[in-house]
């Protein structure tokens, strides 16, 4: 019979049972509800072996790609270890290869990608600095077009990693990522869907590398991405996405700028209420939510009730981090 | 008519059918928004999810001290009969669109119902 892998302790299953059932008969406290597959309270990562088909059934498609499955719905037919999502990920030592600044307060990082690091973009890693402090960052790039790494990191006043990346790091400097994760990410089929990203401040770091990865995958239904920022100074990469803007008949980019006149060629409000007013029926779109949490948040709701499905909206709400400002600290949200 | 309600319906697929709608219809009515304002979507989905399997007397492993607790803050706010009814009616309306008949849809709202006083503390 299989056996069961989980947080360092192996657990026998006896014939025809689920995972749930192998590790709750065995005293093991799990998250767990309707046990018929349905409420996805127990969901799990198979960090060796394979899920069972049948314990894949209606979850979110990213989530499906990392190996996410149902452990209710999973009788295993191989020995399997299995992890709570986000608790599954090791740690690499890697190069720092650039420091840029994008605009007043944001630095492009740009780090090695170690080997067999493998990652979908749109998610975050965890950068930790000298003295031990994590926070996460969304990563820009895209493996099958980036030999390396590629964050966007907002110095905060008194951040205590951003701090340390624009004060201390240099090139050639050795740092601690974790392994991606995060379920933010354009997945292949239904080409012809209409995109619609929305993004403030570094928020736009992950919806980049989103974009890049649907064009690279073929997407051939319009992508709009909305950029938001108080004034046209707080916004970046604005020329190189111009510059794609116009090479690329299905991408389209908004820069939005809430606060007084914006120059030519921007449009004026927050990116959320533009891009709304913009398009307000979104059923049938695929939608893609990063940067502060209450726009993300408010926005998520929106777009359901404009129409599109709770499955093709994916939110990635930046928190802000107690007494050091705000950072792209992410959970994935999952109960 | 052997089959179970939960089959009738159409199982999991029926919940699946059901979840964005009678959501969407929850979070749109005046009557009982206020008491989504601050939840988390994702969160809040999978609880919908869970309530539609058992409403539509699918396997469900609440008990009546879950409603109690899940609901308690909410009747601190004052959720009470009239947005109860309001969810019903939500719940009714979600199955009409879906070409549900009159009689199953009777009988989903029947064990809705027995959820009440859980949920409104009583």
């Amino acid at each position: 019979m299989p056996k069961i892998l989980f947080e360092g302790q192996g657990y026998q299953c006896e014939p025809g049972e689920s995972v749930l059932d192998c590790l709750t008969r065995q005293g093991v406290s799990v998250n767990y509800s309707c046990k018929a597959g349905v409420c996805q309270s127990c969901m799990m990562v198979a960090v060796e072996g394979e899920p069972t088909p049948a314990s894949q059934i209606g979850i979110k498609e990213t989530l499906k790609a990392q190996n996410h499955f149902l452990i209710c719905s999973c009788v295993p037919e191989t020995d399997m270890q299995v992890a709570v999502p986000d608790r599954a990920g090791s740690s690499f030592d890697t190069t720092v290869l650039s420091l840029d600044k994008l605009s007043a307060d944001v630095v492009r990082l740009r780090l090695a990608r170690p080997d067999h690091y493998n990652y979908l973009p749109g998610q975050f890693l965890n950068l930790t600095n000298d003295t031990g402090v994590t926070r996460s960052y969304s990563l820009a790039s895209v493996p099958e077009l980036d030999d390396f790494l590629e964050l966007h990191i907002r110095h905060v006043p008194g951040g205590l990693v951003s701090g340390w990346v624009m004060e201390k790091l240099q090139t050639g400097d050795i740092v601690t990522i974790s392994q991606a994760t995060g379920q933010c990410s354009y997945l292949p089929g239904r080409e012809e869907q209409s995109l619609l990203l929305v993004g403030t401040g570094t928020g736009l770091a992950p919806l980049v590398g989103i974009v890049r990865d649907a064009l690279r995958q073929g997407h051939s239904g319009p992508i709009h991405l909305y950029h938001g920022s108080s004034t046209a100074e707080g916004l970046y990469l604005v020329s190189e996405l111009l510059v794609m803007d116009e090479g690329n008949a299905v991408f389209h980019y908004h820069p939005c700028v809430s606060q007084g006149t914006p120059p030519r060629g921007m449009q004026s409000g927050r990116a959320a209420n533009v891009a709304l007013e913009d398009f307000a029926q979104l059923s049938g779109w695929r939608v893609f939510l990063c940067g502060r949490e209450d726009m993300v948040k408010t926005l998520q709701k929106k777009s359901f009730l404009a129409g599109a499905s709770m499955q093709d909206i994916f939110a990635d709400p930046f928190i802000d981090s107690a007494g050091v400002g705000a950072v792209n600290a992410v959970t994935t949200k999952m109960s | 008519m052997s089959d179970t309600l939960f089959a009738r319906l159409g199982g999991e697929a029926a919940v699946d059918a059901a979840v964005d709608i009678f959501y969407r219809k929850v979070l749109a009515d005046d009557r009982i928004k206020q008491f989504f304002d601050d939840v988390d979507m994702d969160k809040q989905a999978a609880k919908q999810k869970a309530f539609l399997t058992m409403a539509f007397g699918g396997p469900n492993n609440y008990t009546g001290e879950d409603m109690r607790r899940g609901h308690a803050h909410l009747v601190e706010r004052g959720l009470n009969d009239s947005h109860f009814d309001a969810v019903v009616e939500n719940l009714g309306g979600t199955l009409k669109e879906l070409g549900v008949a009159d009689d199953l849809i009777g009988e989903v709202a029947a064990i809705a119902e027995t959820t009440r006083n859980d949920v409104l503390g009583k």
